[in-house]
């Protein structure tokens, strides 16, 4: 490579790391602590093989698959406690460690061109290519970093079957997975020509494989293989330890990072190789309000969001027939599950998968309603406020947009799972029951919206910590069942006040309280919002 | 009568008080001047008109109404270009143009098109792919379109070119002859001197002047442009001058408006060739405040020096 391409990458990359000297180790230390927590846990809570081939045997039904992967190490006659931690935690982590390398590679690529901030840095003696390599040098430098620590540190647990191979191959399990995606996002930033479409297109990707793995390991094993995310569960870790699939991943992101290398020595600064189109001159009747506009701005998130959550559903409802042939072969499940008289297996089972796709349902509500924050942030909510819009009007469409949106993605997801399940199972459920389950589950949904308006209202600076409740609580409900919780840690966050239908008779006292709560937060985050200056 | 009044306006962020004590007045069809450097508190005065900040002390009145409590009333009748324009970067300008028109709730788009035209934007474009300039326009065309009784504009031209600059000028005189009112931050001195007829100058939060030019020239006093066969001996400690440039053969220097007479007769001592007067500009007047207030304060006056 012509060294006037690549001038000045040493001080990019030590710049890089000075802007995100919090970032990156708070980023790896949380999954450091998760991992560590989790591995403790579960060797706390399996201590005798038999406790362990107990839960290996509920492991191997078909929901546990399509959600984690398959399992693996099962014929062993003593089976390792790593391979639970790892076929629990291994694949949930790769994709987060994905989400990480996506959002910091867009942040310093499209963000930072779009912004005009790599004019700047180009305007002075600076290789073409430096830039992008030396978030590439970085990225990966946090993945292999992330790699050993985390291999360390779960060796130093000393937890029997847990061992360095393992563990070092654990890390490097999720770090290949994370330079994969670092080298998807840093292509998508040379495709699009905006930060916003390069998140997209690498978050489309991201999922993508995600399913295309769920799909692969229910039905084809063949299409696996044409997921990132299916290689890193090649590894089998803690029992066979296989390293091929490491190498093959870190290849495949050479590969990929050497293409967006190229793409970006050929590119334009500030332009993309998918063009942006040109729009309409004059705005539609149905962008000419306050509300109008911010469905317009959220209209692609929320059609997108949308699809996702359907074919999740569609996703969890085959598997219904699966799991009642399943459940009847196996007596063991039998014991495991709570039997509640008068339900089958299924009608059990749709609580759990109502609650994990009540939080998912819960993302995009929250993402709508923090868009006002961005706004203001932005300067745009100015354009409003300055013009006969209230506040109270302004609020309000941002608060009709999320309700919506919760609205609809709960209708969404439970129609794809009743009607997929019903096909797929002998004795149907009436599509109310599945709605129902999962509407129940609204009341929960507007109590987060709540706590969203109160803490903008009130502390704009921290609505963040919204997603921390969420994300809490999506640790719980995934969590739970493992770590056998005692009872007042789900009743931490709303979604442990929501009644299981159909197996539970329906509470309409807590759903009642929370509806109020909700309310009420709401309005008092909207005096706080009425009373505060608008601007950064 | 009063369009838009501050008294005693005080806002602070914390422990600092960005503004201290504002007061300015406009009046039914007059074009008020508000000029200060960067951070002086300019936009954060127009902020609180507009009701997007609230008034830590003082009031700040707009048509009468209270521009707090009343926003959503008084905007139906106020156009407001921010200073800095940050749009939707996937809407398009003709789009933004629209939708902020409307929402104004008032009437009329009757010149859209016009303005489009004059001020040569392309409104099929995303706002993402816009200059600063383009940017500028699209907010400006949205004001100018709306029929209302109050533009609250700031810094509206510093990104366009002087060709669109001029445009905008044109336009502003049409509104004040519709007897439209207008608040016109700027550090545009010449676009100030062109458009207004009041001026206030804000300095670190604080009005140091306000008045029509003519008052403030009067005021500052007379530039003097003189020309003298022998060199003129102790200028600088004569009573009453200040600013003392030399300009070829002849110098330049302001009189305080007091000492005209003195001052001549001190000059006319060394044998007078040519004399000018002229009222000074407003760019030295602005200047002047500067020189005198570092002297005072001892801190820099940054900005547009």
């Amino acid at each position: 490579m012509n060294r006037h391409l690549i001038e000045g990458t040493g001080t990019l990359i030590r710049f890089i790391l000075r802007r995100d000297r919090l970032r990156l180790p708070i980023w790896i230390a949380s999954f450091i602590a998760i991992s560590v927590i989790v591995a403790i846990a579960f060797a706390g809570l399996y201590q005798t093989n038999a406790e362990r081939i107990a839960i290996a045997e509920t492991m191997q039904n078909p929901a546990v698959i399509a959600m984690l992967g398959p399992g693996y190490g099962y014929g062993l006659e003593n089976y390792p406690i790593g391979a639970i931690t790892a076929h629990e935690m291994l694949l949930m982590t790769a994709i987060v460690v994905g989400l990480m390398n996506i959002l910091l590679m867009i942040r310093h690529t499209r963000t930072d061109e779009e912004d005009g901030r790599i004019e700047m840095v180009r305007s002075l003696p600076v290789g073409r290519l430096s830039n992008l390599l030396s978030v590439l040098v970085v990225l990966t430098g946090v993945n292999v970093l992330l790699a050993l620590l985390l291999g360390f540190s779960l060796t130093v647990l000393g937890i029997e079957g847990m061992g360095l191979e393992g563990s070092l191959l654990y890390g490097s399990a999720l770090g290949a997975s994370g330079m994969i995606f670092a080298g998807v996002a840093a292509i998508s930033a040379q495709l699009s020509s905006n930060a916003r479409s390069t998140l997209g297109f690498a978050f489309t990707v991201l999922l993508a494989a995600y399913i295309i793995r769920v799909i692969g390991d229910l039905r084809n094993e063949a299409l696996s293989w044409f997921s990132p995310l299916s290689w890193v569960l090649r590894t089998e870790v803690y029992v066979n330890n296989y390293w091929w699939p490491i190498l093959l991943t870190v290849s495949v992101a050479l590969v990929l990072m050497g293409i967006a290398l190229y793409l970006n020595s050929i590119r334009d600064l500030g332009s993309g190789f998918i063009p942006s189109r040109s729009g309409k001159d004059k705005a539609s009747k149905t962008l000419l309000s306050s509300f109008g506009l911010v469905f317009r701005l959220q209209r692609t998130g929320f059609i997108i969001w949308g699809i996702g959550l359907l074919v999740i559903g569609v996703i969890y409802g085959s598997l219904f027939g699966e799991l009642e042939t399943y459940f009847d072969e196996i007596d063991l499940m039998q014991q495991m599950v709570i039997l509640v008289e008068g339900f089958s297996l299924t009608e059990q089972f749709i609580p759990l998968l109502m609650s994990i796709i009540a939080i998912l349902s819960t993302i995009p509500v929250l993402m709508s309603i923090l868009k006002i924050k961005t706004e203001e942030k932005n300067d745009r909510l100015e354009h409003l406020i300055s013009r006969a819009v209230s506040r109270n009007r302004l609020m309000g469409s941002y608060l009709a947009m999320s309700i919506l949106t919760g609205f609809v993605m709960l209708t969404l997801s439970s129609i794809g799972l009743g009607v997929m399940g019903n096909i797929v199972m002998e004795e149907s459920l009436s599509l109310g029951t599945y709605y129902s389950s999962a509407m129940v589950y609204f009341p929960a949904i507007l109590m987060m919206i709540g706590i969203a308006v109160l803490l903008f209202g009130w502390a704009a600076k921290w609505t963040g910590l919204v997603w921390l409740y969420l994300a809490s609580a999506f640790f719980i409900v995934y969590m739970g069942s493992l770590f056998q919780f005692e009872d007042w840690v789900e009743k931490l966050t709303p979604f442990g006040y929501v009644t299981r239908i159909p197996i539970e008779e329906m509470d309409y006292w807590s759903a009642a309280i929370m509806v109020v709560l909700a309310i009420g937060f709401i309005a008092i985050g909207m005096i706080g919002f009425n009373r505060r200056d608008i601007g950064k | 009568m009063t369009v838009l009044r501050t008294v005693d306006l005080t806002k602070k962020f914390g422990d600092f008080a960005a503004l201290d004590k504002v007061n300015i007045e406009v009046g039914e069809g007059e074009v008020y001047g508000f000029i200060g450097p960067n951070g002086s508190g300019k936009s954060t005065t127009l902020r609180v008109l507009l009701g997007i900040l609230k008034a830590t002390e003082g009031r700040a009145e707009i048509f009468g109404k209270d521009s707090w409590k009343d926003a959503v009333e008084i905007h139906k009748r106020v156009a407001y270009v921010p200073g800095e324009v940050s749009l939707w970067p996937n809407l398009t300008g003709g789009e933004v143009i629209d939708l902020l028109v409307k929402l104004r709730g008032g009437n009329s788009s009757h010149r859209r098109e016009e303005l489009i035209q004059k001020f040569d934007l392309d409104p099929s474009k995303k706002c993402r792919t816009y200059s600063k300039g383009n940017r500028q326009k699209v907010a400006l065309i949205a004001a100018l379109s709306s029929d209302v009784d109050l533009y609250i504009l700031d810094e509206p031209t510093s990104g366009l070119d002087p060709l669109m600059e001029r445009t905008f000028q044109e336009y502003i005189i049409e509104e004040k002859k519709q007897g439209k009112s207008i608040l016109l931050s700027s550090h545009i001195l010449s676009e100030v001197e062109k458009l207004c007829d009041k001026v206030a100058i804000i300095r670190e939060g604080k009005i140091i002047e306000t008045g029509s030019l003519k008052d403030l020239r009067h005021l500052t006093g007379t530039i003097l442009l003189v020309e003298t066969k022998k060199p003129i001996l102790d200028l600088a400690n004569v009573r009453g001058v200040s600013g003392i440039q030399p300009k070829g053969n002849a110098v330049s220097f302001q009189v305080d408006s007091g000492e005209v007479a003195y001052v001549i007769s001190y000059i006319s001592q060394f044998e007078i060739v040519r004399i000018e007067s002229s009222p000074p500009t407003l760019e030295q007047l602005f200047m002047r405040h500067y020189e005198v207030s570092d002297k005072t304060s001892g801190i820099g006056a940054g900005g547009e020096a």
